[in-house]
């Protein structure tokens, strides 16, 4: 079952897929450069939910601001960073988002309203909530958006978080990434409900879930949320039933518990291809528009890995740095 | 000139901040009334007692052009936001590439002797003199407080005030004018030639009577009071402890990797310091325990005058000899 297409133009409708498509190339190329030594540390692929971050952010107004997970390349792409500091970043170089002190798990934007990726479980949740507590006080309808997965979720602040968004009616969105683990643990052994949605009610907000494989279903839903968040109505949690592809992390040899017939069970239900088809049978979409599209994700990716391989290392005495502001 | 009392102090600084800056608005789990009543719900905001989420909406508020306190109240309260402190607010410019600026005030009561026991009766400012990205200072009178709530609050980094829980209803002179101290400046509240002690808050009134119990044996104590534990005024304590050549440090917490082991590393590390060290340095902590409730207890835990007294006097055990060396 696919949503009804969304009362978007063609072009933004293209623009979703050319964004998700971009996600995906951008992390395989992150992952195998890992895997030859240019990454460091860690790297958390968001392959197979691309369409939540997308969906939710064609949504988004620049004004909006949204904060991230330590799963957060595809929050970033969807924001509209730049592939070029992006993968600086994850090349730990000087031209990087962070100037090589984050890397690939706090990789921000502040000046497009990306709060950052965050290395802590539910720790960014009070953070964005925090700017949706601005955005009120500011008073020109802007909304925030905390993404964040079904691990989180069972977290002391989404708790903390939905209760206070609900009482001050903040212009919150809620995103709950439900990729069924948290790490390499089942949602079934964590939480007894079966909808991390449900938990809306507790906290008087409505709690949608939708289908996260289907950027159009989510795009739909975050715009409901949108608007009533801009009209001063308050919070909306939305779950996004999803799924990972890859294994927590692209580190090697870590446990990875699941059936590989349910990874391939969602692999059949890609976001990505899903989209396409809907493109297809909207006549949107051709396969030459495919094809140019991916010529220019993959013309962009290469070049933004030349721009990071290019780019200097920081130096040493640099890690002294931005431990204070002036 | 007038007197205030160290909490009128800290809530006057506060008030004229948010007089002259819009931007600065302020969260704690009970809205304090002078201030609601002049700023209103919207900037005085009273919530619901969730530290944590203070704590990361005091962050993002920041990160999106606002200027908030985060009034965790009593300081074992924070330890339940320990990850937005920790993790989130000591870090989040550092580790972002320093693309943004965080200005936050957060308060915090501490010490003890309230008879409140444990839970809510510590001194741990050492914890988070720890954590790189966070300045913090701990005013011992109301117009040291005054001056660097206003500084604090005009700072683009995270910044923690502690208040010593015994001094808030203490008095001191405050002029009507405005005037800010600046972080990491250490005050000499006492000049003196023998031996150097250093104290925070409510044990820098105790060091001065020492000092005057003293003064009438003839011993000169000059009281060095840091102000600022974050950025540390390093200086200032060394200068006077090449002067003197002895050193007690008197604190309200216990002695294990504390802000007295900071400062007896910086004096005796530094070569110019130690070459003038006459005697061993001396700490006078309280007990390392957590604070008990009945009154007999809790006054053996606590340092106080006679501790510094006893203090003072160890280190000058042998003066002469090393006065004829």
């Amino acid at each position: 079952m696919t949503s009804l297409s969304p009362n978007l133009p063609p072009d933004k409708q293209r623009e979703m897929l050319r964004q998700m498509l971009t996600i995906r190339r951008f992390e395989e190329r992150a992952s195998d450069d890992y895997r030859a030594g240019k990454i460091y540390g860690v790297v958390h692929c968001y392959i197979g939910e691309e369409a939540v971050a997308v969906g939710v952010c064609t949504a988004l107004d620049p004004r909006d601001r949204i904060i991230s997970t330590h799963r957060g390349h595809g929050h970033c792409i969807a924001k509209g960073a730049d592939l070029n500091r992006m993968m600086a970043e994850l090349y730990g170089r000087q031209t990087g988002y962070c100037k090589g002190k984050g890397g690939s798990m706090h990789i921000a934007d502040f000046g497009i309203g990306m709060l950052g990726a965050n290395g802590i479980v539910a720790g960014g949740i009070a953070i964005v909530t925090g700017a949706g507590l601005a955005a009120q006080m500011e008073g020109k309808g802007g909304v925030a958006v905390s993404f964040f997965g079904d691990g989180a979720s069972n977290a002391g602040p989404f708790h903390e978080c939905l209760n206070i968004a609900a009482t001050w009616k903040l212009p919150m969105l809620y995103v709950c990434e439900n990729n069924m683990y948290a790490a390499q643990t089942a949602a079934a052994a964590t939480h007894a409900l079966g909808d991390v949605a449900g938990r809306a009610a507790g906290y008087g907000i409505p709690g949608v879930v939708v289908d996260g494989n289907d950027a159009f279903a989510v795009y739909q839903a975050a715009n409901t949320a949108v608007a009533r968040a801009r009209a001063g109505d308050g919070p909306t949690l939305i779950e996004c039933k999803t799924y990972r592809w890859r294994g927590h992390t692209e580190r090697a040899g870590q446990p990875d518990p699941r059936e590989r017939a349910e990874v391939e069970a969602w692999q059949r239900k890609d976001p990505i291809t899903l989209l396409e088809r809907q493109l297809r049978e909207q006549g949107e979409l051709d396969d030459a528009g495919l094809r140019a599209m991916e010529g220019e994700i993959i013309g962009a990716l290469e070049a933004a890995v030349a721009f990071a391989e290019a780019s200097p290392f920081p130096l040493p005495e640099q890690a002294t740095n931005d431990v204070f502001a002036a | 000139m007038r007197e205030l009392t160290y909490n009128e102090a800290a809530v006057e600084a506060i008030a004229e901040e948010m007089r002259r800056d819009p931007k600065i608005f302020y969260m704690s789990t009970d809205a304090l009334p002078p201030l609601l009543k002049e700023f209103g719900p919207t900037r005085i905001r009273a919530t619901p007692i969730t530290e944590a989420a203070l704590t990361g909406m005091g962050i993002g508020a920041a990160g999106s052009g606002f200027r908030p306190i985060v009034d965790w109240r009593q300081v074992t309260f924070s330890f339940v936001a320990m990850d937005q402190i920790v993790n989130q607010a000591a870090k989040i410019h550092y580790m972002f590439g320093g693309q943004v600026t965080f200005p936050i005030l957060f308060r915090a009561s501490v010490g003890g002797g309230g008879k409140v026991a444990a839970q809510h009766s510590q001194s741990p400012y050492s914890m988070f003199m720890n954590v790189a990205g966070l300045k913090m200072f701990l005013p011992s009178t109301p117009y040291d407080m005054k001056g660097l709530i206003k500084t604090a609050i005009r700072d683009n980094n995270p910044v923690i005030s502690f208040e010593s829980g015994r001094l808030m209803a203490r008095k001191g002179q405050v002029p009507e004018e405005d005037y800010t101290i600046p972080l990491g400046l250490a005050d000499v509240k006492r000049q003196g030639s023998d031996v150097t002690v250093v104290a925070l808050a409510w044990l820098v009134h105790e060091a001065m009577a020492a000092a005057e119990t003293l003064a009438a044996e003839g011993i000169s104590v000059e009281v060095v009071d840091p102000r600022t534990l974050v950025p540390l005024d390093t200086a200032t304590i060394r200068e006077s402890v090449r002067k003197t050549g002895r050193l007690v440090i008197a604190d309200e917490a216990g002695p294990t990797a504390g802000f007295s082991a900071e400062i007896a590393a910086l004096a005796t590390e530094d070569a110019a310091t130690f070459a003038r060290l006459k005697a061993p340095v001396k700490r006078v902590c309280a007990l390392q325990v957590p604070i008990p409730y009945s009154p007999v207890l809790e006054d053996a835990v606590f340092p106080d005058r006679g501790r510094i007294v006893a203090g003072v006097r160890e280190v000058l055990q042998g003066r002469g000899h090393a006065a004829a060396a």
